[in-house]
């Protein structure tokens, strides 16, 4: 899977989860909870979907690795190849 | 016939036809004859139909109401005019153990095919003996039909619809209403006995009311529109049998009632239809039944406090404004 | 003057041994409040008297063997509506275990004094409705004495369209500025340290699944469930001059709305759950409030309030009861801060809790235990399970 893809589905189980928010808004580097007002339910819920799709696990203790777009799909892809 | 007439009018025509389509069909009562009826209403029939079908009877109701009985027990179709309501009480044992009888004690072997029509009501100042209001009273018993016309067209069609039955039927008719004026088409069928007419539709409460009563509920629900009150006004044309349905159609949707009856209250016709909303429609009340009856007096002469007595348009305002409110 | 009797631990326990007194003679006792330890088969039991009063007479000396139903000591009861002691206020026992429990979690049956009865007048229609709709009628309190069908509205229009924001704004607007006016709140606050149970709950969080993880909020919701079983005054309703104690459990959850607004749906009967099934509820609970699919029941049950406006920053927040409920408790942002412990000073996750009550219902006393409660559950997560 490439970074883009990993991007596009970040991006997609964020807008499941809150359908008010438009893909433009999605600033790469700003943090996604506090900037798209995602509270912790709903992160957990993103956190979820990603792990039905992608099969990464993201345990707690790397919340803070995955705090923005960017450093998610990063995390992720990390993750992927490890599993490869 | 589609014209505009008067209620007196479309009684007569409705008995000068029937009796001109049947000649088991004649009229007896007190002054009916010569004198035309004590409110003109079969003025003129017997130069029509002559002597011995408009009868002339003796100031005696028990003796004519018998008679009468006996007449329609012996294949005939009498209409017996008992000039009020006041002056059946002196026929009551004929009328209620023998015309209301008489089909049940002979085993179903003899029909008492008899109409009986009587004006009712006070408002005229004619005092505690002569302004009783018994259509209420009357339908208690079983084996009697109660109607109540309270228009033109219920003014002829009931006539027809009463001698077409083949069992006692009392007519109850308020000579107040005598010169009102309204449509009459006698091409339709009329509506049969037992169903109620929806004449305003509305939707925060219903208004039972039956003969006079009915202009009256009228009159107050126009006056409650202007106030945002939509009032549904319904009259129930005959007391016995009452068209239940129609009524609990009417409290499910407005889920609020007020009832018109001009007998006093106690054991009167309102409470019999309190009794079924209650049984049939409990749980689509949402406040309590209601209704303006006559005070529980013997009716005065004075004008004034006869006005006072009876139901009047005021009155049915002001309970529909309480039942409105928050309870 | 009522008696308090032995009561049945079990369905085949006959007697039992009144080991030891927890009162003398002259206390005041409160309802929950342990009197005695009785030793069963099953081992020593912590047994509890159901009502206020004072501890008139001390029937049985301690280490007798005592059948169920023998009177143990007599209470005076202070105040209101006592009824003579029937046999079934001592039948289902309200039994706390103190004994380390395996298979079995902390029995709390609810047997309070009956309360004077209160019928709420309702015409039939409204009756009919509310049942319709899965209302309680007790949870309506109107401003006027018969709940009729309009009253009943409202909900109808939360149901099917979902709370329009003016409306809500005025449904809120409304029910606060009654509460200011009609309610005498009192304040308390309590400082927890929620170290060990952020640790424990990490621990917990990291032998899961990522499917299986539980939330601080659950957590929380699930400490003040408890907190409120034992202290159940605050879990109920204040209605025509009368305090009505909630059987059920049923604590509204504030949820922001993503287009603004603010709503709290109850998580209903939250004391027949468990840490899983709260944070599953709760879970739940949200994703239909943003859906807009709550039930009627969620709408209208609440028997609590809890605002946790930690996600918004907020370190302390003092909320305004939703009447016709007596309580509302406010949980604060976490924040690390100084601490002492013994002389020491460290930093540890605080978190301020704090309680709104409605003085006429209860006081500070009530409100203090069960802050008081709500902070020794936090300082033993496990128990949470």
């Amino acid at each position: 899977m490439t970074k883009d893809q990993i991007r596009q589905s970040i991006i997609k189980e964020i807008i499941q989860v809150a359908p008010d928010i438009e893909e433009g808004e999605i600033i790469s580097d700003e943090n996604i909870q506090r900037s798209l007002e995602i509270d912790s339910f709903d992160f957990l819920k993103i956190l979820t979907a990603l792990y039905t799709q992608l099969g990464v696990e993201v345990p707690e203790t790397d919340y803070a690795k995955v705090d923005t777009l960017e450093h998610m799909a990063a995390y992720f892809l990390q993750r992927i190849e490890d599993l490869n | 016939m589609n014209e505009h007439i008067s209620y007196r009018e479309a009684v007569k025509e409705s008995i000068k036809k029937s009796m001109q389509d049947d000649e088991r069909v004649f009229m007896m009562g007190e002054d009916v004859g010569r004198y035309g009826g004590c409110f003109a209403v079969s003025m003129g029939l017997q130069e029509v139909f002559g002597p011995e079908r408009i009868i002339d009877t003796p100031l005696s109701e028990s003796a004519f109401t018998g008679a009468g009985i006996g007449a329609a027990l012996n294949g005939m179709r009498p209409i017996v005019e008992i000039m009020t309501a006041n002056f059946s009480l002196l026929a009551l044992d004929q009328i209620m153990n023998n015309a209301a009888t008489l089909l049940h004690m002979s085993g179903g072997q003899f029909n008492v095919p008899l109409v009986i029509r009587m004006a009712t009501g006070g408002g005229k100042q004619l005092a505690a003996q002569h302004s009783h209001s018994f259509e209420g009273w009357f339908a208690h018993i079983p084996g009697l039909k109660i109607l109540t016309p309270a228009t033109v067209q219920d003014a002829y069609d009931m006539v027809t619809l009463a001698l077409a039955d083949p069992n006692p039927v009392l007519i109850f008719e308020n000579p107040l209403l005598y010169n009102t004026k309204g449509p009459l088409n006698t091409s339709t069928s009329p509506l049969p006995i037992g169903k109620a007419l929806v004449h305003r539709s509305g939707k925060d409460l219903s208004i039972l009311s039956y003969g006079i009563n009915l202009s009256k509920a009228l009159e107050a629900a126009e006056a409650l529109e202007t106030e945002g009150i939509d009032a549904e006004v319904i009259d129930l044309r005959s007391l016995r049998p009452l068209d239940d349905e129609a009524i609990i159609q009417s409290i499910k949707k407005t889920h609020r009632v007020i009832i018109v009856d001009e007998g006093w209250k106690s054991g009167s016709i309102s409470a019999e239809i309190m009794a079924r909303i209650n049984e049939q429609a409990f749980f689509d009340l949402d406040a309590p039944m209601q209704r303006v009856c006559t005070t529980e007096v013997p009716l005065p002469y004075a004008k004034h406090l006869e006005d006072a007595a009876i139901p009047q348009p005021e009155k049915i305002i002001e309970m529909a404004r309480k039942l409105m409110e928050e309870i | 003057m009522s008696e308090f009797k032995m009561p049945s631990l079990g369905a085949d326990m006959e007697s039992a041994v009144l080991m030891e007194w927890l009162v003398k003679e002259g206390d005041p006792i409160q309802k929950g409040q342990i009197i005695a330890e009785v030793e069963t088969s099953k081992g020593v039991i912590e047994i509890e008297v159901f009502e206020d009063g004072v501890v008139e007479k001390l029937l049985v000396e301690p280490e007798t063997e005592c059948t169920v139903g023998t009177p143990l000591a007599l209470i005076r009861s202070e105040g209101s509506a006592k009824k003579e002691p029937s046999a079934k206020t001592v039948s289902t026992p309200e039994v706390k275990v103190s004994a380390p429990k395996t298979e079995a979690k902390p029995v709390q049956i609810q047997k309070k004094e009956p309360a004077p009865e209160v019928r709420i007048k309702a015409s039939p229609a409204a009756r009919r409705k509310a049942q319709e709709l899965g209302v309680d009628l007790n949870t309506l309190a109107p401003e006027v004495g018969t709940i009729q069908l309009k009253d009943l509205d409202t909900l109808t229009q939360d149901l099917d369209k979902g709370p329009s924001i003016d409306g809500m704004r005025q449904a809120i607007a409304k029910a606060m500025s009654r509460s200011n006016a009609e309610i005498p709140h009192y304040y308390l606050s309590v400082s927890i340290n929620m170290t060990p149970a952020l640790a424990w709950l990490g621990e917990l969080n990291s032998k899961r699944s990522i499917k299986e993880r539980i939330l601080p909020a659950a957590l929380l919701i699930r400490a003040v469930v408890l907190a409120l079983a034992e202290v159940p005054e605050l879990n109920g309703f204040w209605q025509n001059d009368n305090h009505l104690i909630s059987k059920a459990i049923n604590p509204g959850i504030a949820i922001a709305l993503r287009k603004g607004g603010l709503i709290t749906p109850a998580l209903l009967d939250a004391q027949e759950m468990n840490l899983d099934t709260t944070m599953q509820s709760l879970d739940d609970l949200i994703t239909r409030t943003r859906a807009n699919k709550l039930r009627g029941s969620e709408i209208t049950q609440q028997s609590v309030t809890i605002t946790n406006l930690g996600d918004l920053g907020v370190e302390r927040v003092y909320g305004v009861i939703y009447p016709p409920q007596v309580a509302i408790v406010g949980l604060g942002r976490i924040i690390d801060a100084p601490w002492a412990e013994g002389d020491a000073l460290t930093v540890r996750k605080v978190m301020q809790a704090t309680l709104s009550g409605d003085h006429r219902a209860t006081d500070g006393r009530i409100g203090a235990l069960f802050l008081d409660k709500l902070n020794q559950l936090l300082q033993r997560p496990q128990e949470l399970l």
